[in-house]
C-alpha cells in the first residue's frame, strides 16, 4: 500500500467542474428562506475525482485484498453475482403501490420463507438496517408482547457478561434495565447464577449462541425452560449465527426473537461499516407485531422497507447455496476455526481447551518476551505486526473476560493454504515477540502510516477539513 | 459433496484439518450441541442455482415490475446518479472492508468519512458531523434521544406534524420504548412558548412533507429560552439553496443523504446524517473520524471520541449504533465531489424550474386547488384535487408515471428533479384534464 496524502478539498481549483447539466433559470425564493452563507464544496474535473478516490481505495484492506480473521464479524467472501442484482431495481420508488411492484413482493416473500426455514422462526421483518438495529427492534417486539398482555412490570433484560457491547446498549435504547449474568469457569452462562435473577420483572434474556468465546451454550434447553418458566422471552443475537448455518436453528433451541446480520452470515459486503441489514425473525406468537404482518403495536424502525439492496444480495447468496450446499457452510467455518486454534495453542494462551465453533479467543502470547526494562508484547502489538505480513488483525480486547483477548474467526471461504500461511505468520510473530518485543511494539512497519496518536486525536479533536488544517 | 464455488475445501483438505483438530468427522465438531438440535435431512430450500440461473431469476422478477418514471418524493428523490459513483463504490477495497478498526490499513475509508463529515458540516452549517446513521428517520429518532440525553432531567420533545410521516412514525416508536414524551403538533412555536417545564428538544423540517420551505425565524430563540435544543430535518441537496439549520439557529441537523445521488432502490440502502454544534460534540451518537499524526508525524485519520460508543460504554453509550451506512456516505461524498457547489445549485435550479412548470400546468387544468398558495417550494408540492385522487394516480400509472401520492389530508404530492422530461409533465397535466 502506498501513502497518499490528499483530501478532496485540497485538489479543488476554481473553474473546474465534473457535472454535465443544462443551464437553468435562477431560483426565486423569498430571502427569508434562502441560503445566505457560502457553500464550500470542491471544484474538480471528473478524472481528478476518479483518481483521488482510486488512490484512497489503495490505502484500504478488504476481504478481496486478503485474509480478514476479524472475530464476530464473519468476513467471508462477498460473491460478485450479488453485486449485479440491486441495479436491476435501482429506479423503483419505495412508495410505489403494491400493484406496481409484484416482483419485489415475491422477493420479500421468498427471502422471508428461506430465512424462516434456516432459523426456525415464523416470519421476519426487514426494516432494521444493521445488527444493532435488529437487536433494538427485537427488544421492542419483546416489550410489545408483554405490553399487549398487560404485563407492564417486565422492564429488565438479562444479558451475559460475554455479550457484544451492542446488547446492553440496545437494551438501554429500548428502555430496558440490564441485569448482567456471569459466565462460569467454562465460559458459558452460569445457570446457577441465572436462577436468582428470574422473576416477574424479567422481559427476557439476550443470548449469543455460540457466545463471543465461540463456545456453544450447551445448557440452552435448560435456560430456555427457566426463562419461559418465569414469563420471559429469549432473544437470539444472530451476530454469531454463521457456525449454525445449515446445522442448528435458533427456533428449535427455544428462541422467540432473533436478528440476522445479512452482512455477516449471508455474505453481503460490509462496505467499510455498512450498509448492513438486520432482519428480525419471530416465533409464531409474535408475528402479529411485525411491521409487515399486522403491526399490532404500530412499530416502525426505519424510513421505508429496510436496506432492500442488501436484502437482494443476501437472497442471491441463498439461491447460490441452495439446500445442497447450506449444510456445509457452518461446518466448514467451524472446522477452519478449530484448525487454527489447534495449530497455534502452543504459542498463544488458550484459556479454554475445547472444541470451538466459528471463532475462538486466545489470551495473548505464552512468551511475550518481557525482560529487564522491555515490556512484553501485547495483543495490540501482535495485531499491528500481522498488518506487516499482509493479514488483517483479529478482533482484539474483546470479549472483556480476558485481558489480552485475541478473537479469531476465519469463515468457511478461506482455503487451507491461506489458513496455513496465517498460522505460519502467527508463529513467526510469537518467535519475534520472544526474541525482540520492541519489533512488535513499534509495528506496523510496512503500512502507509504507522501507529497514530489516538490520545491527541481525542483530546483536541479535528473532525473536519478547513483551509488552515 | 460436490464442489461449490465459495468453499475452497477439497476432501483431502477436510481430512487433513479434521486430523489436526483430533476428530473423526465434521459432525464431531458439534458434539457439544444436544443432538435434538442438529438438523437432520434437507432444509426446505430451493436447489442450488447456477450463477446464470440466479441472474435470470432476478431479471425476470425485475421485469415483473413496470418500469415507472418517478414524479414523487416524500423522502425519496429521483435525482440523477453520475456514472463515476458506482464505479468508485464498487472498488472492492472499499466494498469488502469492515469498519476501520485497524487504521493503518483503513486510511481510504477513514479519509472519505472525514471528507463526508466536512461536507455535511458545510451543507448544514454546523460544527461537527458523525460518520453516518442508518437513514433520515432513524437519525431523527437519535436526534430526539440526543436532546433528552443532553438535557439530563428533561423528557419532552416537540415534533412538527409537518415532518415526513415515516420520520414521525419512527420517532414515535423510539419514543414509546425509551419513555420519551413526544408531542406532535402543527403549532410548534405555540407549544414551545407554552413553557412545558421539561422540554428537552424541538424537531422541525426545513422543507416539510408538503414541499413547503418552512420559516423558522425566532424558533431557535424560543426553544433555547425554554431550555430546549432545536433540531432541523433537512434535504441535503436542497441545502445548496435553502437556509441552513445553522442559519435557523439549530443545534442539531439530521436528514437523509439519499437525495445526493443515491438510487431509489425501493427505499434502501440510504444514509442518515447528523451534525451538531461544538458544544454537543460528545453527545453525538455513532462513529466519528478525527485527524491525527502517526509516529513519524504523517497526517492520518482515526476513529475518535470512542468513549461515547457501545463497545466501550455498553448500556451507558450515547447510542447502540455500530455498523452504519459507510459505503453510502462514500456514495454521497463522491457525488458532492463531482457536483461541487455550482453543480448542486444547478440540480436545484432544474428541479425548481420543472416543479414550478408542473405546478402551473396542473393549476391551469382547473382540476386542483392550491392549499399552500403563495408559500415557497423547491421541487416538491401538494395540491388538493377536485378529481378523484385514486383514479388520477391509476391513470398516471397506466402512462408509466408514478406520481400524485395521496397524503392523509387528501392532497396529492408531486416532485420533479433535474431528470424531469417535458413530455411527462405535459402527460401529467393531460391526464388530469382527461378525468
Amino acid at each position: 500500500m502506498r501513502y497518499y496524502d490528499k483530501l478532496v478539498f485540497e485538489l479543488s481549483r476554481d473553474g473546474r467542474s465534473a457535472f454535465s447539466l443544462p443551464e437553468a433559470p435562477a431560483i426565486r425564493l423569498p430571502e427569508s428562506v434562502g441560503r445566505k452563507s457560502n457553500l464550500e464544496l470542491p471544484s474538480l474535473s471528473e478524472p481528478d475525482v476518479v483518481r483521488h478516490y482510486t488512490n484512497l481505495s489503495q490505502m484500504n484492506f478488504g476481504v478481496d485484498t486478503g485474509f480478514y480473521p476479524l472475530g464476530s464479524c464473519t468476513m467471508k467472501y462477498n460473491p460478485k453475482i450479488n453485486e449485479e442484482i440491486p441495479g436491476m431495481f435501482a429506479g423503483i420508488h419505495p412508495l410505489e403501490p403494491d400493484c406496481a411492484v409484484p416482483g419485489i413482493k415475491k422477493i420479500f416473500e421468498g427471502i422471508d420463507r428461506a430465512l424462516a426455514e434456516l432459523t426456525g422462526m415464523a416470519h421476519f421483518t426487514f426494516e432494521p438496517c444493521a445488527g444493532a438495529h435488529g437487536e433494538l427492534t427485537g427488544l421492542m417486539l419483546i416489550r410489545q408482547y408483554h405490553i399487549s398482555r398487560g404485563d407492564l412490570a417486565r422492564t429488565k433484560i438479562i444479558v451475559p457478561d460475554s455479550a457484544h457491547g451492542t446488547n446492553p446498549a440496545s437494551a438501554a435504547v429500548c428502555g430496558l434495565e440490564v441485569v448482567e449474568v456471569k459466565s462460569g469457569p467454562d465460559g458459558l452462562v452460569d445457570v446457577e447464577s441465572l436462577k436468582p435473577l428470574l422473576g416477574p420483572q424479567i422481559a427476557g434474556i439476550m443470548m449469543t449462541n455460540p457466545n463471543t468465546l465461540g463456545l456453544f451454550e450447551k445448557n440452552i434447553a435448560q435456560i430456555a425452560s427457566l426463562i419461559h418458566g418465569c414469563g420471559g422471552l429469549l432473544y437470539y443475537d444472530g451476530a454469531n449465527m454463521n457456525p449454525l448455518l445449515g446445522v442448528v436453528r435458533p427456533g428449535d433451541m427455544g428462541f422467540d426473537v432473533m436478528h440476522l446480520n445479512l452482512h455477516k452470515t449471508f455474505s453481503t459486503p460490509h462496505g467499510g461499516g455498512g450498509p448492513g441489514s438486520g432482519p428480525v425473525g419471530v416465533a409464531p406468537h409474535l408475528v402479529k407485531f411485525l411491521p409487515e404482518f399486522g403491526n399490532e403495536g404500530e412499530l416502525r424502525v426505519s424510513g421505508f422497507h429496510g436496506n432492500f439492496g442488501v436484502i437482494l444480495k443476501a437472497y442471491a447468496y441463498i439461491l447460490m447455496l441452495g439446500k445442497e450446499n447450506v449444510p456445509m457452510a457452518g461446518r466448514l467455518a467451524t472446522l477452519s476455526a478449530n484448525y487454527i486454534k489447534e495449530s497455534l495453542k502452543d504459542c498463544y494462551k488458550l484459556p479454554l481447551e475445547c472444541i470451538c465453533k466459528h471463532e475462538f479467543v486466545f489470551d495473548g502470547l505464552i512468551d511475550d518476551g518481557a525482560h529487564d526494562e522491555v515490556p512484553g508484547a501485547t495483543t495490540l502489538d501482535v495485531a499491528k505486526r500481522l498488518l506487516d505480513y499482509g493479514f488483517h488483525a483479529p478482533t482484539i480486547y474483546f470479549p472483556l473476560l480476558f485481558h489480552q483477548a485475541l478473537m479469531i474467526e476465519p469463515t468457511e471461504t478461506e482455503s487451507l493454504e491461506t489458513l496455513d500461511a496465517f498460522i505460519e505468520v502467527m508463529r513467526t510473530i510469537a518467535q519475534e515477540a520472544a526474541q525482540d518485543p520492541m519489533l512488535l511494539h513499534t509495528a506496523p512497519h510496512n503500512t502507509p502510516i504507522g501507529r497514530p496518536d489516538e490520545t491527541a486525536a481525542a483530546r483536541q479533536p479535528v473532525l473536519k477539513w478547513t483551509k488552515s488544517n | 459433496m460436490g464442489t461449490f464455488a465459495y468453499f475452497p475445501h477439497t476432501e483431502e483438505d477436510i481430512r487433513k484439518m479434521l486430523k489436526r483438530v483430533g476428530v473423526g468427522e465434521l459432525d464431531d465438531l458439534y458434539a457439544d450441541v444436544p443432538s435434538e438440535f442438529i438438523r437432520k435431512g434437507d432444509y426446505d430450500l430451493p436447489s442450488a442455482m447456477s450463477e446464470q440461473e440466479v441472474r435470470d431469476f432476478f431479471e425476470s422478477l425485475a421485469l415483473a415490475n413496470p418500469k415507472l418514471r418517478v414524479y414523487a418524493g416524500i423522502g425519496a428523490y429521483d435525482h440523477y446518479t453520475p456514472a463515476v459513483i458506482s464505479y468508485i463504490t464498487s472498488r472492492s477495497e472499499f466494498l469488502t472492508a469492515y469498519t476501520p478498526y485497524q487504521c493503518e490499513i483503513s486510511q481510504g475509508t477513514l479519509r472519505y468519512i472525514f471528507e463526508w463529515q466536512t461536507m455535511i458540516c458545510n451543507l448544514t452549517g454546523l460544527d461537527v458531523a458523525n460518520a453516518s446513521m442508518y437513514d433520515g428517520a432513524t437519525a431523527s429518532a437519535e436526534a430526539m434521544r440526543m436532546c433528552v440525553a443532553a438535557s439530563r432531567r428533561r423528557n419532552t420533545v416537540v415534533a412538527s406534524k409537518t415532518l415526513l410521516p415515516n420520520v414521525l412514525h419512527t420517532m414515535r416508536t423510539y419514543a414509546k420504548f425509551a419513555g420519551i414524551n413526544l408531542v406532535e403538533t402543527y403549532d410548534v412555536m405555540e407549544t414551545v412558548c407554552e413553557g412545558t417545564l421539561d422540554l428537552a428538544g424541538v424537531i422541525v423540517p426545513s422543507i416539510n412533507r408538503f414541499g413547503i420551505i418552512e420559516n423558522h425565524s425566532s424558533l431557535a430563540q424560543a426553544a433555547h429560552d425554554a431550555g430546549a435544543l432545536l433540531a432541523v430535518y433537512c434535504d441535503p441537496s436542497a441545502l445548496a439553496v435553502v437556509k441552513t439549520p445553522a442559519e435557523w439557529g439549530a443545534d442539531i441537523a439530521v436528514g437523509d443523504g439519499q437525495s445526493l445521488g443515491i438510487p431509489l432502490c425501493y427505499g434502501g440502502p440510504y444514509v442518515g446524517f447528523m451534525s451538531c454544534t461544538q458544544a454537543l460534540m460528545r453527545k453525538l451518537p455513532g462513529r466519528i473520524v478525527g485527524q491525527s499524526t502517526d509516529a513519524d508525524g504523517k497526517r492520518c485519520f482515526v476513529l475518535t471520541l470512542q468513549a461515547r460508543e457501545q463497545h466501550i460504554r455498553r448500556e451507558k453509550a450515547t447510542s447502540n449504533i455500530c455498523s452504519n451506512e459507510s459505503l453510502m456516505a462514500l456514495w454521497c461524498t463522491v457525488y458532492l465531489s463531482l457536483m461541487g457547489t455550482e453543480g448542486l445549485k444547478r440540480v436545484n435550479e432544474l428541479s425548481y424550474a420543472a416543479a414550478h412548470s408542473l405546478h402551473d400546468a396542473l393549476m391551469e387544468t382547473g382540476r386542483f386547488e392550491d392549499p399552500f398558495e403563495g408559500q415557497p417550494f423547491l421541487k416538491e408540492f401538494c395540491l388538493k384535487p377536485l378529481i378523484d385522487a385514486k383514479t388520477f394516480q391509476e391513470a398516471l400509472l397506466e402512462q408509466g408515471i408514478f406520481s400524485a401520492v395521496q397524503t392523509k389530508e387528501g392532497y396529492v404530492s408531486f416532485c420533479c428533479t433535474e431528470k424531469a422530461r417535458k413530455e411527462d409533465l405535459e402527460t401529467i397535466a393531460q391526464v388530469a384534464r382527461s378525468i
